[in-house]
C-alpha cells in the first residue's frame, strides 16, 4: 500500500514537472528522433556552487533559446552540451552517442564532426586568410577540404572580395557572418550559438540570426541558441529558461 | 592546408619576434660553425705538413719559429747553420732521412726554398708539367705560386732579397741579377710546396755569394784595406734593414770568422787567376753564369771546394729511424747554435694557445645561441597567450589537444631550423671572407666548405635544446580549459 501510494505520488509530481516545462514552453518537441538530449545533467565548478540543470531534448532542424539571467549557467550548459565541459553527473546524447563517455580526444574529433559552435565574439586565426580559416573546420576534423564551399557560401555573404584578406581587418558584423559560415562548413547535426548577437546593432543581429536559421535548415541541424537579447525571444518559440 | 602551413603562417605573423629568434640564433651557430671548420681545416692542414718529420734542425732561437718558418713557411727563419755543423746529426744512425732546406730570396713575395728532390717526395708531391730542377738556377714551382704568378715552364725571373716583404727588393732596386729558369710546376698537393719555388740549394748559395761577390766590389771597389771596414758598415746597415730576417749576410757580418773566411775565399778565388771578379764588376754578372756553361762548371766547382767547411743551411727536416734519436740525439748539440725542434710539440702548443681564443670565441657563441632559446620560449610563449582563443578555437573544431601541442611544437622547430640554415650560411661567408684574408697574408686557402660531421652534432644538439624550449608552451596549449577561455567571463 504504502509503495503505490509513493508511485501514484511520484507519478503526479513527474506530471506536474512535466506541465510545468511544458507550460514554460510554448512548443513542446515532437520530433522522434532528438538530434540532442540531456538528462540529470549536474555541473560544478572547482569551489562554486552545483548546478542542476533540466533535461533537454532538441530534434533535427529544431530550433532552441535557452534563456536566463546571468550567473545562472547559461553558458556552462551550452558548453556541457557542446562536450567542452565534462558533467559531474548526467548523459549527453549527440546524434546517437554519449558524449559525456568519451575520452578526450575522441569527444574532440566527434565535436569537429557533430557540432558547430558560434561565439559572442568571432575568433579567428589571425596569421591565416579568411578562405584558410572557413577551411580550418575541414582539415582538422579530417574531412577532405572543399573550396567551392567557401566560394560559394561566402558569396552568398557578398564577401567573396575578402577571401585572401586576414579576418582582423573585417568589421565584427561581417566576422560573426563568416564564423557562422565556419560553423556549418562540416554540415554539422547541432549548432550552438552563445550570445551571437548581443555585441551586434540590430542590423547585423538580424542578419546573423537570418543566416544562423538559414544554413542550420541547409544542414538539417538542430540550432541552440543561449542568449539574453529580447530581439530573439520573439523569434523562437521554443524556450528553455534557467 | 596542413598543420605546417599554419605553423609557418603564425611564425611570420609576428615577423619581429620571429626574425628576432631566428638571428640571434643564426650567429650562435654561425660562429660556433665557423670555429669547427676553421679548427677542422688548420688541423689537417697543419697536420699534412708535419707527415712524418719528427725533427728539425736548425738555428737556435725560438723553436715554434723554427717549425713554423721551416714546417709552414709562414714565419721567418731563426738564422743558418754550417753544414758542417750538421753533418753530426744527418748522418747519424738514429736519422733515416734528412731534407735540407736552404732558405732563399723571393720571387712576389713566393719563398724560394734551395733543398733536393727528398723534400717533394717526402709530401708525395708530384710533378703535374715538366720536370724536376737539376742544374742550378733551375727552379720547379709549386702550384699556387704558378697559378698566382703566371710563370709557366721556360720562363725566366729574377729573384727579390729576403722574404715576405714585397716591394723591399724593387724599391732598393736590391735584387739579383741571376734568373732562374722554370723547369716544371707540381701538382696541387695541399701542403706547403704549393706555395714555393723549390731549387737546388747551391743556386741558393750561388745567389748569396753573388751578392756578397757585389756587395764587396761595390763598397770596396778593389781598396783592400778599406774593404772589410766597408764591408762592416754595409752588413750592418743590412742588419738593420732585414731585422730578424737571418738573412745570411748578416750572420756573417756579425760572426766574424765566417766574414773572413767568405773572404779568403774571395781571396782564393781571384788568386787562381780567373776573371770572374772583374767581369762580375762590369754588372753582366749574371749572363756570365747563366750562359757560360765554363762558368757554371767553375761555381759549382767553387762550392764543392767550400762545401765541407763554411756553407751554410737554414734546416733540416729530419726522420727518425727509432725513438731514441728524440732522447739521443738534442745531448749532441747542446754546445752548438743549433737546435732540434720537435713539430708535434710545438703544433700542439701552438693549438693549444690557439684554442685558448677559439674557447673564449665558443662561450659567447654559445652564449649567443643561449639568448636565442629564451627567445624562441618568451616569444612562443607570448603568442600562446595572444593565441589563446584560436586555439581552444580549433580545439571545438575537431583539433585534439595533441594537434595542438604539435603545432606550437612545430614553431619552436621551424624556429630552429631557420636559424641554423642562416647560420650555416653566414659560417660559409664568413669563412670564404678569412680564406680571403689568409691566402693574401700566408698564402694559404680553405676550401672545403661542406657540412662537417661536427655540424651535424652541432644541429642535433640545437634541435634538442629547440624543442625544450618549445616544450612549456606546447604543454600549456595540450592543458588548456577551452571551457574557461572561451566562455563569455
Amino acid at each position: 500500500m504504502i509503495s503505490l501510494g509513493a508511485k501514484v505520488l511520484n507519478n503526479a509530481f513527474a506530471n506536474l514537472l512535466q506541465l510545468r516545462i511544458a507550460q514554460r514552453s510554448k512548443f513542446v518537441a515532437k520530433s522522434k528522433g532528438s538530434m540532442l538530449s540531456s538528462s540529470k545533467v549536474k555541473f560544478s565548478y572547482p569551489k562554486g556552487p552545483e548546478f542542476v540543470f533540466p533535461d533537454i531534448s532538441c530534434g533535427q532542424s529544431e530550433h532552441m533559446l535557452i534563456i536566463g539571467e546571468s550567473g545562472k549557467g547559461k553558458t556552462t550548459l551550452l558548453h556541457l552540451l557542446a562536450g567542452m565541459l565534462k558533467p559531474l553527473s548526467g548523459s549527453i546524447v549527440i546524434d546517437g552517442k554519449d558524449i559525456s563517455e568519451m575520452s578526450d580526444s575522441n569527444l574532440d574529433r566527434y565535436r569537429g564532426e557533430k557540432v558547430g559552435m558560434v561565439f559572442q565574439t568571432a575568433h579567428f586565426v589571425q596569421s591565416l586568410s579568411v578562405e584558410d580559416n572557413l577551411l580550418l573546420p575541414q582539415f582538422l576534423a579530417g574531412v577532405p577540404v572543399d573550396k567551392e564551399k567557401v566560394r560559394s557560401l561566402v558569396d552568398r555573404l557578398g564577401l567573396s572580395s575578402k577571401l585572401n584578406v586576414k579576418p582582423g581587418k573585417l568589421s565584427v558584423g561581417e566576422q560573426q557572418r563568416l564564423a557562422i559560415v565556419r560553423a556549418v562548413m562540416n554540415n554539422p547535426s547541432v549548432i550552438f550559438a552563445d550570445e551571437p548577437t548581443s555585441a551586434l546593432d540590430d542590423k547585423n543581429a538580424n542578419e546573423v540570426i537570418s543566416l544562423l536559421e538559414e544554413q542550420a535548415a541547409v544542414s538539417k541541424a538542430s540550432l541552440i541558441i543561449v542568449t539574453h537579447d529580447k530581439r530573439l525571444k520573439d523569434r523562437f518559440p521554443k524556450q528553455v529558461v534557467l | 592546408m596542413n598543420l605546417f602551413k599554419i605553423s609557418w603562417k603564425n611564425i611570420w605573423h609576428k615577423p619581429m619576434n620571429t626574425a628576432l629568434s631566428v638571428v640571434l640564433l643564426a650567429f650562435g651557430v654561425g660562429i660556433i660553425s665557423l670555429l669547427l671548420l676553421m679548427e677542422e681545416q688548420l688541423t689537417s692542414k697543419f697536420n699534412r705538413n708535419i707527415k712524418d718529420i719528427d725533427m728539425v734542425l736548425g738555428a737556435k732561437g725560438s723553436p715554434m719559429q723554427l717549425i713554423l718558418a721551416n714546417v709552414y713557411h709562414v714565419d721567418a727563419p731563426t738564422g743558418n747553420i754550417k753544414v758542417k755543423d750538421a753533418q753530426r746529426i744527418i748522418n747519424s744512425p738514429l736519422i733515416k732521412e734528412a731534407i735540407p732546406l736552404a732558405y732563399g730570396d723571393n720571387y712576389q713575395n713566393w719563398r724560394i726554398v734551395g733543398t733536393n728532390e727528398k723534400y717533394p717526395n717526402h709530401y708525395d708531391c708530384k710533378i703535374a708539367q715538366g720536370q724536376m730542377f737539376a742544374a742550378p738556377f733551375e727552379a720547379t714551382i709549386g702550384s699556387n705560386v704558378a697559378r698566382e704568378t703566371g710563370l709557366k715552364i721556360g720562363d725566366t725571373f729574377i729573384s727579390t732579397h729576403g722574404f715576405d716583404q714585397k716591394a723591399e727588393g724593387d724599391e732598393d732596386g736590391h735584387h739579383h741579377d741571376s734568373p732562374f729558369t722554370v723547369k716544371g710546376i707540381f701538382e696541387e698537393s695541399n701542403c706547403a710546396i704549393d706555395n714555393l719555388i723549390l731549387t737546388s740549394v747551391e743556386s741558393v748559395w750561388m745567389v748569396h755569394e753573388h751578392a756578397h761577390d757585389e756587395e764587396g766590389h761595390h763598397d770596396g771597389e778593389g781598396h783592400e784595406e778599406g774593404d772589410e771596414h766597408h764591408d762592416e758598415v754595409a752588413h750592418q746597415t743590412e742588419t738593420e734593414d732585414h731585422d730578424h730576417e737571418g738573412h745570411d749576410h748578416a750572420d756573417e757580418g756579425q760572426q766574424d770568422p765566417d766574414h773572413e773566411a767568405a773572404e779568403h775565399s774571395d781571396h782564393d778565388h781571384s788568386a787562381e787567376g780567373h776573371d770572374h771578379d772583374q767581369e762580375g764588376q762590369t754588372a753582366e754578372h749574371s749572363e756570365d753564369h747563366h750562359d757560360a756553361s765554363d762558368g757554371h762548371n767553375h761555381e759549382e766547382e767553387h762550392a764543392n771546394e767550400t762545401d765541407e767547411s763554411e756553407r751554410e743551411m737554414t734546416a733540416y727536416l729530419l726522420v727518425k729511424r727509432n725513438a731514441s734519436a728524440l732522447m739521443m740525439l738534442p745531448n749532441s748539440i747542446r754546445d752548438t747554435n743549433m737546435q732540434l725542434a720537435l713539430p708535434a710539440i710545438e703544433v700542439n702548443r701552438l693549438s693549444q694557445n690557439f684554442g685558448l681564443g677559439m674557447g673564449t670565441m665558443k662561450a659567447i657563441a654559445i652564449f649567443i645561441m643561449l639568448l636565442s632559446f629564451i627567445s624562441i620560449f618568451i616569444s612562443l610563449f607570448n603568442s600562446l597567450k595572444e593565441r589563446k582563443y584560436e586555439l581552444a578555437l580549433m580545439r571545438t573544431m575537431g583539433g585534439t589537444r595533441a594537434t595542438l601541442s604539435r603545432l606550437i611544437l612545430q614553431e619552436g622547430v621551424i624556429l630552429v631550423i631557420l636559424g641554423f640554415a642562416l647560420g650555416l650560411v653566414l659560417s660559409r661567408v664568413g669563412l670564404l671572407v678569412l680564406s680571403n684574408m689568409l691566402k693574401e697574408n700566408f698564402h694559404y686557402s680553405i676550401s672545403n666548405i661542406g657540412l662537417t660531421l661536427n655540424e651535424l652534432v652541432l644541429f642535433g644538439i640545437t634541435l634538442l635544446v629547440g624543442i625544450v624550449a618549445s616544450l612549456l608552451p606546447a604543454v600549456k596549449a595540450l592543458r588548456m580549459d577551452i571551457s574557461k577561455t572561451l566562455g563569455n567571463g
